[in-house]
């Protein structure tokens, strides 16, 4: 195997672990109540703008920005969860998915309009440029936001399967009268679900700002990659969604690299009719 | 009688509309568009309203009859309106070729596969130096016979639009009043229920698809005819299906004059944005618009006509 492509393969894979963080928030809400939320792409992009400001008012770096930006989009999932969608989760398809899809529009144009529709971009300087190791080249910040990207999605993991709160948001999304029932208060537990999201996909903006422009669009495509990760995961499995987001991460680098730049979108959007074609219920959800 | 006095003055209405505001080019224009977004949105509200399979990617259908409209002026040199049956025919197919894998697909996942599809045409499209690439394609800037449909005023446009909707409204109720649309009800209201009693299901959600799909494409064939230009944004863009489910939504999905009623209030809210704000306008429009879903799937998730609705039902009994 030559080396370019181990170099394409590895710079794949550190990409996957940034689409498993910020599917992991989109795959927790879907998996815990049944909820699609559409609006999920415009929560990374104002991850994102949040990197952008904290650089551009305190000249803060990706240390500065993660906690930022994880406590701005944390908020603004609960606040999307009291004001909206617990409200509708009741109604029709229809308006469940109106929702969201209003609050994405909504979102992504206040964005257009405040920010304008330059892209932005933050200097490779902020991270420490790039380095050779082992012959490959690696850029600081796509390592950094590799590596964090993984650890935080595990550390979801971990807090979903293995404590007290996991637990009881488990409960909840298998009936929540029941849960009710032995002292569980689902709402509070679904919000919860909602902080939790909006702060991995903060996170996950935060860290991609340093190596992706930041528009107000960006959401739209970066929400599509979280569907096709959430659905080949499997809905509400977030190990799902770590195996899936490396496995397209390699994908996507693999085809820009043997096919073209232009294609790789269109190999990715395949993929997801293929998948929902074959394995709705993905590669580690339940039937 | 009774029950066609609203429509037959609304018909009445339509008709003498342009007559009203003919000094007035703006209002001339306005009302051809609020007729193409009605047309968009009742085809949308075939498969999305009445069979409850909430596509978000009948931008697809839209672009292809809008592209058809303006190949084969630009490969053929034919008049652009030639182009809205063949872009008819193959939205048909087109509508078969993604409906019968996705068509299984329940709820959230058939909206999502839709997005999916409508964006890997729009990236499609944008490379494909057939179709002008990014650049898109324009007709015929010099019209050269009558069939150019190179009008002066929007007056003409309004009444094919006005014609279209008409033909698609009619057609729209009498598929409500027989059988396929009462197994498409009942496909919305459970389709494990609807197959268990012996409805196709999976055939009538694909013929509500094909008729939907065909007549979107019609709808972008007739923009193209007036606007004479289309890229990919506009033709295949994720806001142009946005706007046709926002339409029917407001209005009141699987109700015949739902999307009119929303195509009513939207389309002007739009101009008038646009108008008001210049360029900054079109973000803030999208905001406007953002906002105005949320608050209608929080407050009023069957639309503007179940408030007439209700009324409706309580008179009955």
């Amino acid at each position: 195997m030559s080396l370019t492509l181990v170099q394409v393969i590895v710079s794949g894979l550190l990409l996957g672990a940034v689409y498993a963080l910020f599917s992991s928030g989109l795959t927790l809400i879907w998996g815990m109540m049944n909820v699609v939320n559409f609006a999920h792409g415009d929560f990374v992009m104002l991850g994102m703008y949040s990197a952008v400001m904290v650089w551009t008012a305190l000249g803060g770096g990706p240390f500065a920005a993660v906690p930022v930006a994880a406590m701005l989009i944390a908020t603004l999932g609960i606040a999307s969860y009291f004001l909206l969608v617990r409200h509708i989760m009741k109604g029709p398809m229809l308006a469940q998915i109106l929702g969201t899809f209003g609050l994405a529009l909504f979102l992504r144009y206040a964005a257009f309009w405040y920010f304008g529709a330059n892209f932005k971009t933050l200097p490779d300087t902020l991270v420490g440029g790039s380095f050779v190791f082992m012959g490959l080249r690696f850029e600081g910040s796509r390592v950094l936001a590799g590596a964090m990207g993984l650890a935080i999605t595990l550390l979801l993991h971990f807090i979903l399967t293995r404590t007290a709160v996991g637990s009881r948001m488990l409960a909840v999304s298998e009936d929540a009268t029941a849960a009710q029932l032995m002292g569980i208060r689902p709402q509070r537990m679904q919000a919860l679900a909602w902080g939790m999201a909006g702060a991995a996909t903060g996170i996950a903006g935060a860290l991609i700002a340093n190596f992706f422009y930041t528009s107000p669009t960006v959401g739209e495509t970066l929400a599509i990659l979280a569907f096709v990760t959430v659905s080949f995961g499997g809905f509400g499995s977030v190990l799902g969604a770590l195996v899936a987001g490396l496995i397209i991460g390699v994908v996507e680098s693999l085809s820009a690299y043997l096919v073209g730049p232009v294609y790789k979108d269109v190999i990715v959007y395949v993929l997801f009719v293929l998948v929902l074609w074959f394995r709705p219920q993905g590669l580690m959800g339940k039937a | 009688m009774n029950r066609f006095l609203i429509p037959g003055a609304m018909l009445v209405l339509a008709l003498v509309y342009p007559l009203l505001v003919q000094s007035l080019p703006v209002y001339e224009r306005l009302g051809a568009l609020v007729l193409l977004g009605a047309i968009g949105a009742s085809a949308w509200n075939i498969v999305g309203g009445y069979a409850g399979q909430v596509s978000v990617g009948h931008a697809v259908f839209f672009g292809f009859g809008a592209y058809s409209a303006v190949v084969v002026y630009t490969h053929l040199g034919w008049p652009p309106i030639a182009g809205a049956p063949i872009g008819m025919a193959l939205s048909v197919l087109l509508a078969a070729a993604i409906g019968v894998p996705t068509l299984r697909l329940s709820g959230h996942y058939f909206s999502m596969a839709t997005i999916a599809v409508g964006e890997l045409v729009r990236v499609l499209s944008s490379t494909s130096e057939f179709l002008g690439g990014a650049q898109g394609l324009g007709g015929p800037a010099i019209p050269r016979t009558v069939f150019d449909l190179s009008f002066l005023s929007a007056t003409p446009f309004y009444y094919i639009f006005l014609a279209v909707l008409v033909l698609l409204l009619w057609l729209t109720w009498a598929i409500e009043r027989g059988r396929m649309g009462y197994y498409l009800r009942a496909i919305k209201d459970s389709e494990r229920a609807a197959r268990s009693l012996g409805v196709s299901a999976g055939k009538y959600k694909l013929y509500a698809y094909m008729l939907s799909g065909a007549f979107t494409s019609l709808a972008g064939s007739l923009y193209l005819c007036m606007f004479g230009f289309v890229d990919p944004e506009s033709g295949f863009g994720i806001l142009i299906s946005v706007k046709m489910v926002v339409m029917a939504a407001l209005g009141g999905a699987g109700q015949l004059f739902g999307p009119l009623v929303g195509a009513l209030i939207l389309v002007p809210l739009e101009e008038l944005s646009n108008s008001l704000l210049g360029g900054k306008g079109a973000g803030l429009t999208f905001v406007v618009y953002g906002a105005i879903i949320v608050i209608i799937a929080r407050f009023l998730p069957s639309g503007l006509l179940s408030l007439l609705g209700r009324r409706k039902v309580t008179r009955a009994d």
